[in-house]
Formats: C-alpha cells, structure tokens, sequence
C-alpha cells in the first residue's frame, strides 16, 4: 500500500479543481462567467444557468437542464397504464393532478371510452384546483424572487386550504393520484362543495391582498414593467404556453380551444391576455388567471351532475394498439402525452410534451443585455417547475 | 453638562471601566433587542406565523440559542480564500458599529466620548464597515461575494451623501456639531413658541428624518435596498462564504448597526436622551436617559424593518437613480429651506 502525500492529495484536488473549473466556467477576458444553480435559491431547484457578464451585465447566457432528469418518458414503457399514474404526479409537482389529465384522456382516447359527466366535472374541478396550488404559490414566490419575503407566507397560508380540499377528495396532499381510465377513484366527500366554496372566496381574498401588497407596489412594477417583454412571434416561434404566451398578447387557451374532455366549455369564464409582454404582464395574467379559476370551481360546484363516477372498464386494462396525443392546458402551460399503444398493458412509447421545458427555452435569448437582478426576474415571471423541465 | 453630576464621585479609571463595559451593553442590548422583537417576533406576526415559541417564554432565550449554534459551527474557510483579508473583514464591520456608538450620548454624563465634531465624527466612522463588506467580498473567491461587494461598495458610497446632506438641516438648526450639545438645543427648543416638549428636530426638519431613514435603510441594507445580500440572486452576496463565529460577526454588524444609526437619528430627530420637562443635569438622567434612547431607538428602527418586511427590492441602478436624482436634490433644498428660515427667525 502506497501512502499519498499531502501534497499528491493537494494536486490531486488542484486538478480536480481546475477540471470543475473548466467545465463550468469559462473565463475571458470580456467578462465573468456567472454559474447560477444548480445549487442557487433562484432555481428553485436544480436548474443551472451560465451567464457571462459585463460587470452586472448579461453578455450571453445559456441554460443548463438535466440535474434532476428522472427519466420517466422511459418508465412509462415498464409499467401498466394504471401505474403510470402515479409517476407522472410528479412531473409538476405542485400541480400533480393536473399532469394526470392529459394522460388518461389520451388513454381514453385510445379505447375509447368516455367517463360519466360527473367524473368529468369532479375531473375538472380538481384540474382546476391543481392550478390554484400551483398558482397561487407562484404568486407568493414572486415576492420572494424580488426580495420581498411576506407574500411567500401568505401564499403557503391560503394554498394550505386548497390542497385540504384535494386531500380531502383524493387523500394525497402533493401526489393525489386519483384520476383512472374511465373516471375517477372516489366520489366526492361529504360537505365538500361547500367547503370549496369557501376556500376559494379565501383564494380571491388572497388575489386581493396580494394585487395590493405586490402589484400596486412602485418597487415590483419598476422591477418588471420593460423587464424581459417577448414579442408575440418570439412566443409562438420559441412554443411558449400558458399564461406566458397569453402574456405575449395571443389569444390561446387549450381549455377554450383544446376541446378535449373537460367541461371548461360549460362554464362562463374569460382567458385573460396582456399586450405587453413583459415580466409585469406574465406575473399579471397569471394573477387573473387565479382568479378565474376559483371563479370556475364555483360554478362547476353549483351545476355538478349527479350519477356514477367510473365508466364501465375491464378489471384488466388493454389499450388497444394505435397512437394519440392529448395537450390540455395545464398550470404551467400546454401539456401533452403522445402515446404509442401495441395493445399491451402498459404504453409501448410515450413522449411527454411539458410546458416548462419549452418555456425555458426562450430564457438564452431573453437573457442577452439584461441586469443580474432582471435574470431572476425573468425567471420568475416565466415560471417554471423543476420537475416540468426534467421529467 | 459637567462632568461630575453622579450622586457618587467616580475616579477616572472607574470611568473607563464603567464606559467600557458600557460600549458592549450598547452594542450588544439594541441588536439583541431588535432581533428578537422584529426580525423573530414582527416579522413572523406580519406573515401569519408565530415565529420561534420553544427557547424560553415566548422563544425569548431564541437569540442564546442561535448564538450558540454559531459559536459550535465549524469555521471554513475557502480553500482559495485569502485567509487573512477573510478572518479580518467581520471584526473591521463590527469595528465600525463601537465606533459610530462611541459618540452618541445616553445621559448627561453617560457618554463614551463627547466630541465637538460628533456628527462629522460619526458620519466618518459609519463609513468604516463598508471597507470591511469589500473586503469579505473581494477575499472570499467567491463571484456572488465579490459581486455583492462591490455592489455594498457602490450602494454605501451612494447613500453616503444624501445621510450627511439630511444631517446637514439639523446642524444648522442646532448651531453646533456635538451631539450632547444638539439634545440640548431639541430639549432648550421651541416650535414656533410652542416649548411645551421642547423642539424635536423631527417636526422642522421632517424631510431631513425621511432621507435620513432611507438612507440609513439603505447603508444598513435592509430591503428594499438589500442588492448586496439579496439572497435571491447573490445567495448571501459577501457573506455567501462566511460560517459559523465569523458569520455571527456580521449578523450582530447587520443589527447592531441598525440600533446605532437608529440611535444617531434619535439623537438627531428625536430629542435624543432628554426627557422634556425634566432637567438636563439631574443625576438620574444618567439611568433615564438609556432607556428613553433605547425606546427611540426601537422606534426608529420599527420603520425600518417595517418597510424591510413589506417591500420588494429594487434594481442597482434604480437605487443609484434614486439616491442621486431624487434624494441627494431634495436634501440640498431642504438645506437652503433650513438656511433661509434660520435667517429669517
């Protein structure tokens, strides 16, 4: 046995060091390369961007995904329908029963079964519900991203209420895995719909509080108006989705244009849009947008149709071979399941097209001339999951 | 105010003891004070949760225990760190605070030093902890570090000025630059004929105590001008390298600072130790005095960390906008107002 010396230890590190240093930064002499994440309290998560500055500023930025890739497109392949499930809960982790949607309409789709109104409407309340989770905390965490911690608190206070409510309904607070071929696990509770009720006139309330303490705010609108605006053809060109396209000024909604299996065409509501594109108007039109969604619940409350929850499935589920695709709009923006069938227990192939990793993709060109502190922002307002961008 | 108005006749070395000990006892009793009651208690009341409850009643003994923490945590140093520059740069900050405190009165004979130049001397002093923050910043190698470095640098240097304009008002009004003898001109004061609580330089030079308060908000960095922190972006800015023993240096720097500035503007704005309606030479003055700067402190710093918890933060160049064109502009007319006025009564 050879004893390492000190000093081969330390040229061991000193290599080591430099190769990190080569990988993740390159220095030159126009700039300093910036590595923010994967360890970075703005990723919220493990997202990494490379940005070389000009003192404060962006010269050129790129990002970095793939830290947390789980490979579940893969997965899939290996587990029955039912299961995959519970795998892609946590693709959006703060919206799961939203990511379940998409799956299982695709999968009716394929065999083609229809489920029973009322599934649908419960179907839809939850989906809408995943968005108010998922919103709502991004609302707080805007605060947070800018420097203004109090929002956050308040956004964790009132999404506790919403995600009772999906608990109460499902039994699982972040990964409800509830939706099944056909309709849906469980009927509603007991009492359920008043509650609701009552938890989304709180969500507004918090719409309220925090349209005052954020929106109205001289700092927050100084901080994001001008901030990171992406043209509409930039949007469409980059696929941006959901409320940062709507941001963009187009008109384009999967729950008004999609017509896939949920009822949003039942009920009276508005999609929202802001001419200007900026970080102001994403943070804007998701704002409305919560609005909007507690809006929904309570109608679909109101006019929830009575009768059987699940269609009738066979015990054992075969989809038949063929090919679908179904894109709903999630709280993040489109997302869609492309399945590949051979008639099989479980999918041959599936593709998974999630809103955030086509979001981010605009980030590189978002990002050339801007200030340190607008990269967080820009972040922000285009609002990405972690999980969403490395399934 | 002679130096000798203690019941008891104290030796020159008891003094110095007494005074000494006393310097901790300022330092360390405002930014104990202020952490607990704002940043463990407020804050956690303004965001609906109920902040620390298990160390002591009501989470009081919370700060022992933190301080503990601290003191037990490895020190790390980073491996391309300069070492020297690195352990120095927390004692220069808090060096600062015991500074700029040296000069503020607590009593008639409760003072550290009382200089002719106080003011001044102060102002300079304050200055000190930004050589420290660039220091953390530049020796840590770390790019958020030096980042948040030279933004403190850029940031205190801004502030700097509309702080020493603000002062400016009060000097004119009071006529001298000690600050023993400025209580004395806000205790001695009257307003308009008004003598009744004397004349708190906070009523004439209300415009002067509002840029005074911003800008001390920001050479303290607190939010919203907390670009040299700003956790989200720089992680910790200087002090993202910083654990254990050397991070409570700056975390006591942070506090303390902010009891000292808010005791300097009390002592400019608000009457300082005085009482009105009690005499400026009683011996009991020397036990009053403390605990009226104390509360004026907790009352100054109370904006603070008001607007601290509430507002997000603004951009570097928007705070450079607003310290030069906006702050720094108003200061001077709220210096040829004072100057006018001074003349004209």
């Amino acid at each position: 046995m050879t004893a390492i010396t000190e000093r081969q230890q330390l040229a061991y590190v000193d290599a080591q060091a430099a190769d990190a240093r080569v990988n993740v930064e390159v220095e030159t002499d126009e700039g300093m390369v910036l590595n923010i994440g994967p360890q970075h309290p703005a990723t919220h998560g493990t997202l990494r961007i490379t940005a070389k500055l000009d003192g404060e500023q962006v010269v050129w930025a790129d990002v970095v995904p793939g830290y947390m890739h789980r490979g579940y497109e893969k997965l899939t392949e290996v587990r029955t329908y039912p299961q995959v499930t519970t795998l892609i809960n946590r693709i959006d982790w703060l919206g799961s029963f939203a990511n379940e949607v998409p799956f299982i309409l695709a999968a009716e789709q394929l065999m083609e079964i229809e489920a029973p109104p009322r599934a649908q409407a419960i179907r839809t309340i939850l989906f809408e519900m995943a968005r108010l989770a998922n919103i709502v905390l991004f609302l707080g965490d805007l605060g947070v991203q800018l420097g203004a911690v109090t929002p956050a608190f308040f956004a964790f206070r009132d999404r506790e209420h919403v995600l009772d409510q999906i608990e109460s309904v499902t039994g699982g607070r972040f990964h409800p895995n509830f939706d099944r071929i056909g309709g849906l696990k469980d009927d509603l509770p007991k009492g359920w719909l008043a509650d609701t009720k009552a938890v989304m006139s709180r969500i507004r309330g918090f719409c309220d509080e925090i349209e005052t303490l954020l929106f109205g705010n001289e700092i927050f609108e100084a901080r994001t108006r001008g901030v990171g605006v992406i043209p509409a053809e930039v949007a469409l060109s980059y696929g941006l989705s959901g409320a940062n396209l709507r941001a963009s000024g187009v008109d384009w909604d999967l729950r008004r244009d999609g017509g896939t299996g949920l009822l949003h065409d039942q009920v009276d509501w508005k999609v929202w849009t802001h001419p200007d594109g900026d970080s102001f108007a994403r943070c804007w039109v998701r704002l409305q947008e919560t609005r909007e969604a507690t809006l929904m619940i309570d109608q679909l409350c109101d006019g929830l149709p009575g009768g059987p929850i699940m269609a009738k499935v066979p015990r054992i589920i075969k989809v038949p071979a063929g090919e679908a695709y179904v894109e709903t709009e999630n709280p993040l923006g489109a997302m869609g399941y492309y399945i590949v069938s051979k008639g099989d227990l479980g999918p041959f192939r599936v593709k998974i097209r999630s809103a955030s990793f086509s979001n981010i993709s605009v980030v590189p060109w978002l990002l050339k001339g801007v200030y340190v502190p607008d990269i967080i922002t820009i972040l922000a307002s285009l609002y990405f999951i972690l999980g969403d961008i490395d399934r | 105010m002679s130096a000798m108005t203690l019941a008891i006749e104290l030796a020159w070395w008891q003094q110095t003891v007494l005074r000494s000990v006393g310097m901790l006892v300022a330092v360390l009793i405002p930014a104990g004070t202020l952490v607990y009651v704002f940043l463990f208690k407020m804050m956690s009341f303004m965001q609906s949760r109920l902040g620390p409850m298990e160390a002591g009643p009501y989470g009081s003994m919370q700060l022992l225990a933190e301080v503990g923490k601290w003191i037990q945590k490895e020190d790390i140093v980073p491996w391309r760190a300069d070492r020297k520059l690195f352990a120095m740069a927390p004692y220069i900050v808090v060096a600062s605070v015991f500074l700029v405190l040296a000069a503020v009165p607590f009593g008639p004979d409760a003072w550290f030093t009382d200089l002719d130049v106080g003011i001044f001397y102060v102002l300079a002093v304050a200055s000190i902890s930004v050589i420290g923050i660039l220091i953390a910043g530049w020796s840590s190698a770390n790019k958020y570090s030096l980042l948040g470095g030279l933004r403190a640098a850029g940031q205190l240097i801004a502030y700097e000025l509309p702080m020493v304009l603000a002062v400016v008002g009060v000097v004119i009004q009071a006529g001298t630059l000690n600050l023993q003898q400025i209580v004395a001109a806000q205790h001695e004061g009257e307003i308009f004929g008004f003598g009744g609580i004397g004349n708190p330089f906070i009523f004439t030079q209300l415009i002067g105590f509002f840029i005074f308060v911003v800008a001390m908000q920001a050479e303290l960095a607190q939010a919203p001008f907390d670009m040299p922190i700003a956790e989200s972006e720089l992680v910790s800015g200087y002090m993202t390298e910083y654990s254990g023993m050397r991070f409570l240096l700056f975390f006591i720097a942070e506090f303390a600072t902010a009891g000292a500035f808010a005791a300097v503007a009390a002592t400019l704005f608000l009457g300082g130790w005085a009482v009105p309606g009690l005499p400026l030479d009683a011996g009991y003055m020397n036990v009053v005095g403390p605990i009226v700067v104390l509360v004026k402190i907790m009352l100054v710093s109370f904006l603070v960390f008001w607007v601290r918890f509430t507002y997000p933060r603004f951009r570097e160049d928007q705070l450079q906008q607003l310290a030069w064109k906006v702050l720094i502009p108003l200061s001077l007319v709220n210096i040829l107002a004072t100057m006018a006025l001074k003349v004209a009564f």
